[in-house]
């Protein structure tokens, strides 16, 4: 008979572990917040949940190609800076358009940057994203030195408000997302993803591009960061050229709960987005539990480390017993 | 061809020497006042101690490979930081208990790291992180908003002031050549600091040849965190004050200071004396960058800049086709 351990198990299905995270998370959250399902609050708690989302996808891509980006909060700044002064609070539709093209081209911008260092000069990835995000942040700090500036009214509460069917603009997002990547996955450019994540110099020498698919990680991760940054705009209105940075690590470690391991090649893109959505979660449960406000950011380190050791602790004692 | 090379530490240490003289060009730099210039220099090695100590851990760590880093450092320096001032309270034979005191904090908090990365196989960057933010939290709950305590008279006159009034060179520069002379002999003189060099190199063979990997690993972890809980009692010498953000702003540079002194970030081949040498060059930038009163947006794009540069000379990674 064929041993079936945890070990294969989670290497044949690996989201399986965050989707076990994720139901658990749910239903205690649904436990201490009864009415959660309710339009109302659904929506509520998934338009605050998609910015994260959003740059778990991007980073996401970058860790598959067996990179890592920590810049990514440094463009989600650019944008909510660039929004909020140039379209302004009094700003049209027309110009919120024309700023959101400009955003997403800035990203991408940001994300070749970093790729270029990366692929082409060949950095070492922490580093140099460590470096751009001092550029980027920077940047985001000349166009908005302090806090202000914002989006008109109407888009924001657009943002804030629309369901269509009664069911949250976040769902729609997340079930284009996840549509897109099916089908990035059964390109060649998904398949060169995984080889180039899993080992670079094999890759290379079967004829992978390994440097094209490198940089467009960054690519894809800047353009997700500055989609990233139009939602979170959107979701609080203002403009402040911090409201990146504690993104990143948040982002990275969503990744990470969802299964895809920092040494590129394993997982997708559904796991990062289940432990984006599971990060917000146990935000959420701490807020309900009525914590002691001095305890909260133990509690949930706490959380986090343990969801993070569960996958190795049900390895070792599998291993012990047989 | 033979090819022109400098080694990675002289190379920081020159770029250091040459902006420390272009400084003197500056309007309010030292102009031709050799005393001026020499207790300005004095003063930028001074305040580069405590990075330096604190990236001895980061360069132990990263040395020994397999994506190796401490993420940790930085909340681990405010914790023995608080730790010491609550622990001293103003009295001088406190000091020792509250030395060693940090110390221990430090070294389990890097043995937890290590047992997490050794045996649930949770990448550094991960565990790290996920154990800053468990410090964090520890240290939130045991502010309180604020804590009572003081630095004893001791450690200031220990760490502050020069030994003697006639060498103006304050202790704290002479307790790091001591530690950096400590630091070059346990990696180049002893079994351990080899098996260090061994195993980030190439685990499997270390391990075959007779290097218990594992004992290793964890001993770098722990030792890791001692030396950042050094650190912390070090910075508290120095400040003489407390607070919830204190030794997180030294957690990327202390990174960067092992990458700029030419320390592979992948692993197996470094030295403490380059992240000597770029713990001053990063000081050295940060403090002209505040005294040329600039604002704090340039300050960050020209810091970033600088540190693409830096890598970009000596960061790069073999190409494919070698």
């Amino acid at each position: 008979m064929r041993k079936t351990s945890w070990e294969t198990l989670t290497t044949k299905y690996p989201a399986l572990f965050s989707t076990t995270l994720l139901i658990v998370a749910l239903l205690i959250n649904l436990y201490l917040q009864p009415n959660m399902f309710a339009r109302e609050t659904l929506n509520s708690n998934m338009r605050v949940f998609l910015p994260l989302v959003l740059l778990a996808v991007g980073q996401a891509f970058v860790i598959l190609g067996g990179g890592i980006d920590i810049s990514v909060g440094g463009i989600v700044s650019i944008v909510n800076t660039i929004l909020a002064v140039y379209v302004g609070l009094n700003g049209s539709i027309e110009k919120m358009w024309i700023y959101m093209i400009v955003s997403l081209f800035v990203g991408a911008l940001c994300g070749a940057i970093n790729g270029f260092f990366i692929a082409i000069l060949r950095l070492q990835p922490i580093i140099t994203t460590y470096a751009t995000s001092f550029l980027y942040v920077g940047l985001a700090l000349f166009i908005l030195p302090n806090p202000g500036g914002g989006i008109p009214q109407s888009i924001a509460e657009f943002y804030r408000t629309t369901t269509p069917l009664g069911i949250p603009l976040a769902f729609y997002i997340i079930a284009i997302l996840l549509v897109i990547w099916r089908y990035i996955r059964s390109t060649q450019f998904g398949s060169y993803l995984y080889a180039v994540g899993g080992k670079a110099e094999a890759a290379y020498e079967t004829a992978v591009p390994v440097t094209w698919i490198h940089f467009s990680t960054y690519v894809i991760s800047g353009l997700m960061s500055a989609m990233a940054g139009i939602a979170i705009t959107m979701l609080s209105g203002s403009g402040n050229a911090e409201i990146g940075s504690p993104m990143t690590l948040s982002a990275i470690t969503a990744v990470v709960i969802g299964g895809t391991a920092l040494s590129g090649g394993v997982g997708g893109v559904t796991g990062p987005i289940m432990g984006a959505l599971t990060l917000g979660i146990i935000q959420n449960i701490i807020s309900f539990s009525h914590i002691n406000t001095w305890w909260e950011t133990f509690v949930k380190a706490t959380i986090i480390v343990i969801a993070l050791a569960a996958p190795g602790l049900i390895n070792l004692f599998g291993r012990r017993k047989s | 061809m033979k090819r022109f090379y400098i080694s990675p530490p002289v190379a920081a240490l020159i770029l250091a020497v040459v902006l420390f003289l272009l400084s003197g060009l500056l309007p309010n730099g030292f102009g031709k006042d050799i005393h001026v210039a020499f207790a300005q220099a004095t003063n930028i090695v001074r305040l580069s101690v405590f990075l330096g100590v604190i990236a001895a851990g980061q360069t132990l760590v990263i040395l020994s490979g397999y994506e190796g880093i401490d993420l940790s450092a930085g909340s681990i320096v405010t914790l023995t930081a608080i730790l010491t001032y609550v622990t001293v309270n103003g009295r001088d034979d406190k000091v020792l208990s509250a030395f060693l005191i940090s110390l221990i904090v430090g070294a389990i908090i890097g043995l937890l790291n290590g047992l997490g990365i050794t045996f649930l196989k949770i990448s550094p960057f991960v565990m790290t992180l996920g154990m800053s933010g468990v410090v964090t939290g520890l240290i939130i709950i045991i502010n309180h908003g604020n804590v009572s305590g003081k630095v004893a008279p001791i450690m200031t006159r220990l760490i502050a002031r020069p030994l003697t009034p006639k060498i103006p060179i304050p202790n704290a520069i002479i307790i790091w050549v001591i530690f950096g002379i400590l630091m070059w002999l346990l990696l180049e003189r002893t079994a351990f600091g080899k098996h260090i060099f061994a195993i980030g190199v190439n685990r499997i063979t270390s391990r075959l040849s007779g290097v218990n990997v594992t004992a290793v690993n964890l001993a770098v972890y722990s030792l890791a965190g001692a030396l950042a809980g050094f650190g912390g009692f070090l910075v508290v010498g120095n400040t003489g004050v407390v607070f919830i953000a204190l030794g997180q702003p030294f957690l990327f540079p202390s990174i960067a200071a092992v990458a700029v002194g030419g320390t592979l970030l992948s692993g197996g081949k470094g030295s403490y004396w380059g992240t000597m040498a770029g713990a001053i060059v990063l000081t050295l930038i940060t403090s002209l960058l505040t005294t040329m009163q600039i604002p704090d947006s340039i300050r960050r794009m020209v810091l970033g800049a600088t540190l693409l540069v830096m890598i970009s000379i000596y960061g790069r990674q073999r190409g494919f086709r070698q």
